[in-house]
């Protein structure tokens, strides 16, 4: 069992719609749910995990309906992002009761516990971890029944790079076993380190799905803008907009600085420093004045 | 890190077991009841009403009305609500407003199997930590002269149940149901309840207090409920309290932190 099928799902709250329409197939291997805070991500993953009912749409996992379906978790391993988990146990009495409660015992917990490397502290109270090795025991105990579909919201939220290195190794291992590993981030870099498949939500509603190198080139090939300080600001105007990679270029008096609107990303960026030698200019400031990850959402979202 | 195998095709889902008991969730359930700080008030409030009876025997000589008054008074319309509201509601309200009851929830585990043990556990807690004070200080006080020792146990007993039922939902309810309890157990057990007639009739003390009139002398116990009533009463919010919390977990939805 390792397809999810979210078929024209939509969850609203009151008013507020937090997922919008949204259909997609999620099969094996490592996918990343992209998408800035409040894109509706958590909503989204709540309802592949059975916590919320979808007001429209189903969510199923190979044909198997999973809301109100307690059967379901045994094909299912979930890692929430919230951090409470029993905190007045040690680690190795949380994985051991997930275990049992599995239908499992003390063998099944012992080796996800050694899958996460937290042998070393399974014996130390929760309430003593630091959030990586918080993180690793909740993997554990997603782990413990061997599920064929991992489910993890913002798993990486507060780790330190070694951590997050380290989980990302094992979600890719898990991935490559035939796993469907399903993540969600709002940071595009950990996706693209990890996931070569990424679905991307804006705002409630499903703005792009694939190959990740697809969808960056996309955001990569929107208009960018820069602000630009130099010791020449009106000479480098002029030697910029003669180019067909700037589609304008404004003088901003107050700020000092020239704000340039490049359409071509790849030509622009190796035609400013050669303009720059070739006139003598000295670049002081070169600033992407739009590169929150919203903008590059909405982008997308419009393209 | 290493890795694990995945395993053989996993079975097509099935219907998780009936059983309605689970061991592993009565234990996370009875640890994070006796774990937190609001344990205390379990051991406090049985300590106070033994320390309470040995005062009087030392210093006054305990006749029955004062043993039916400390029993009645302090011990059934005060302390057993207490503690219902104690380990009623934290048997699962800590876990939902944490959010860790995701991890009883993402379970093959059926949702009635987890209120009914919780419900089972809540119980027991509420069972020791009432029944048994009230059996010790009854015979402190008066040596269970008339029975009362026993019927007030029995009582406190009775009580237990349908108060662990009551509260347990109300943890399912809402976020606040440490203060609704506490309105119900010292507003309407406390105060209504003695005062106001109607309100004697739905009281799960009086119909409790029915139950230990039986047991004890005739006379040393009384109650405003007639015992066939209490006890379909007793066992009426028992059952739908019960079946209704299992209905709020099933439906029980986690929004995350968006």
């Amino acid at each position: 069992m390792t397809h999810l099928s979210i078929d024209h799902v939509s969850r609203w709250f009151g008013n507020v719609v937090a997922v919008n329409d949204i259909t997609m197939s999620i099969g094996p291997g490592v996918t990343g749910l992209l998408g800035p805070n409040g894109a509706g991500k958590s909503t989204l993953i709540n309802m592949m995990g059975g916590f919320l009912a979808p007001s429209n749409g189903t969510v199923t996992l190979d044909g198997a309906t999973i809301w109100r379906n307690a059967g379901i978790y045994r094909h299912i391993g979930i890692v929430p992002e919230r951090e409470a988990m029993y905190d007045f146990l040690t680690g190795r009495e949380f994985v051991v009761a997930n275990a049992e409660l599995h239908g499992l015992g003390r063998a099944e917990a012992a080796r996800a516990l050694a899958t996460v490397e937290m042998e070393y502290a399974q014996d130390r109270k929760i309430s003593t971890y630091s959030k990586g090795m918080r993180q690793r025991v909740k993997m554990a105990s997603a782990l413990v029944h061997d599920p064929s579909v991992l489910l993890l919201d913002e798993p990486f939220n507060g780790m330190d790079p070694r951590q997050r290195m380290q989980l990302m190794e094992l979600l890719r291992q898990m991935g490559d076993q035939g796993r469907t590993v399903l993540f969600s981030s709002h940071i595009l870099e950990e996706v693209e380190q990890l996931a070569s498949h990424i679905e991307v939500v804006v705002a409630g509603r499903h703005a792009a799905s694939g190959d990740f190198r697809k969808i960056r080139r996309l955001m990569t090939d929107r208009p960018h803008r820069y602000l630009i300080r130099s010791d020449n600001d009106r000479a480098l105007a002029g030697a910029l907009i003669a180019d067909p990679s700037t589609a304008g270029i404004e003088v901003d008096l107050a700020e000092g600085a020239l704000r340039v609107q490049a359409v071509d990303f790849g030509r622009f960026t190796e035609l400013l420093p050669r303009v720059a030698r070739e006139h003598g200019i000295r670049l002081l400031t070169v600033s992407p004045s739009d590169e929150s990850l919203e903008s590059v959402f909405s982008y997308l979202v419009a393209a | 890190m290493s890795t694990t195998t995945p395993a053989a095709p996993p079975a097509p889902p099935r219907a998780p077991k009936a059983a309605l008991f689970h061991p592993t969730v009565a234990r996370l359930t009875y640890r994070a009841l006796l774990g937190r700080r609001r344990a205390l008030i379990l051991f406090a409030l049985p300590t106070l009403l033994v320390v309470l009876a040995i005062a009087v025997r030392a210093l006054a000589n305990a006749d029955d009305s004062t043993a039916g008054g400390i029993l009645g008074g302090f011990a059934l319309g005060t302390m057993v609500p207490l503690i219902g509201v104690i380990a009623g509601t934290g048997a699962i309200g800590p876990e939902i407003d944490d959010g860790s009851v995701v991890y009883l929830l993402a379970k093959p585990v059926t949702r009635p199997t987890i209120i009914f043990t919780k419900l089972l556990v809540a119980i027991g807690v509420t069972v020791v930590f009432s029944s048994l004070p009230v059996l010790l200080a009854g015979y402190l006080l008066n040596g269970n002269s008339q029975q009362m020792a026993v019927g007030y146990a029995v009582a406190a007993a009775i009580a237990s149940v349908a108060y662990s039922a009551l509260f347990l939902l109300f943890g399912t309810l809402t976020r606040h149901a440490v203060v609704f309890g506490l309105v119900y157990a010292l507003v309407w057990e406390a105060l209504m309840g003695t005062l106001i007639p109607g309100a004697k009739t739905l009281s799960v003390q009086q119909w409790a207090l029915a139950v230990g009139q039986r047991v004890a002398a005739e006379g040393a116990i009384t109650s405003d409920v007639g015992l066939p009533t209490a006890i379909c009463l007793l066992v009426g919010l028992t059952v739908v309290a019960t079946w209704y919390a299992g209905r709020r977990l099933k439906s029980l939805t986690l929004t995350g932190e968006e």
